[in-house]
């Protein structure tokens, strides 16, 4: 729904449910596409997002113990919900139960909503006059909330907010949001070597007190 | 036909990755640096994008009902509202601010 709101059409749409099949980075994609970006940086912004399933993967090829041959199959169900829900499991039986049902029932509603959804905006029309184009952003927060757990993912998601807004007007479009994503090896950078500073001072504080 | 090419290297990107997971030896994606970055990058794109939605207009900044939209949607997800229900309360708001010519 969002997506056909930004200028895409019904088949191209439905494409992207059917092959990406990956929330976060359809509606990357669509969001940079819809700023006006060039399509090798939105998609590069769509693949970012899109590598955590790797990681996803590795734990569940770990958990599921696939034989090489589904692997290239089961692959396209790698996601955030296959992967909570099979590592829930207390069994490798139930685990791989737990991902073929989640992934089956997921990928089937995913992409009949997205149909619908396609098809409601061509019926709406105007979406900005419903608010509609508010829509893409509350969703980019809900998927980012939960992961603001500590100081640090607060931290580069700030940084991140200031690279993004602020590089906006003098950079071509689409390249400031791969600015920010520099945000998080930043962050992480000056993290490492504040808790190093630390480690230091504690060490000379000790040997001051001998 | 740029868009389609977007589509292309998404399906394309997205799916390697998927892929790269299950079949990648363990060792390499275990290290604890590779495993913080992969976790933060998401962060760092999803709050640039985020406030770029909701404050850009083309190239230029602008403060409008989308603003508005968005804080409600920050305030469902204080009070821990499901997934739908943040996304209306966004939705609601921003067509509510309008209509009131915001």
């Amino acid at each position: 729904m969002t997506s056909a709101g930004s200028g895409l059409s019904l088949p191209q749409t439905c494409a992207l449910s059917l092959l990406v099949f990956t929330g976060a980075s359809q509606f990357a994609l669509v969001g940079a596409l819809a700023a006006g970006g060039g399509a090798v940086t939105a998609a590069a912004g769509a693949f970012f997002l899109g590598v955590r399933n790797a990681f996803y993967g590795l734990r569940l090829s770990q958990l599921l113990a696939l034989p090489r041959a589904v692997r290239p199959f089961a692959a396209q169900w790698v996601i955030d919900e296959t992967t909570a829900v099979s590592l829930a499991q207390p069994t490798r039986r139930a685990a791989r139960l737990g991902f073929l049902v989640t992934g089956l029932s997921l990928y089937v509603l995913w992409n009949l909503t997205t149909l619908l959804g396609a098809l409601g905006a061509d019926a709406i029309g105007d979406t900005e006059a419903w608010g509609l184009d508010a829509a893409g952003p509350a969703v980019f927060l809900a998927l980012l909330a939960p992961m603001l757990r500590t100081g640090t993912e607060r931290a580069v998601a700030a940084l991140a907010v200031l690279l993004g807004l602020g590089l906006l007007p003098v950079l071509p479009a689409g390249v400031p949001v791969l600015v920010a994503a520099l945000a998080a090896p930043v962050v992480l950078w000056a993290h490492g070597r504040r808790t190093a500073a630390r480690a230091r001072t504690e060490a000379h504080a000790k040997e001051g007190q001998r | 036909m740029n868009i389609w090419l977007a589509i292309g290297l998404t399906v394309v990107g997205c799916y390697a990755v998927k892929l790269a997971g299950l079949l990648v030896p363990a060792g390499v994606l275990e290290r604890p640096l590779v495993r913080r970055l992969a976790a933060l990058l998401p962060v760092a794109l999803l709050a640039a994008l985020t406030a770029q939605q909701t404050f850009a207009d083309g190239r230029a900044l602008v403060l409008d009902a989308r603003a508005a939209g968005l804080a409600a949607a920050a305030v469902a997800l204080l009070l821990r509202a499901p997934f739908l229900l943040v996304v209306a309360a966004a939705v609601l708001v921003t067509a509510g601010v309008r209509a009131l010519g915001g």
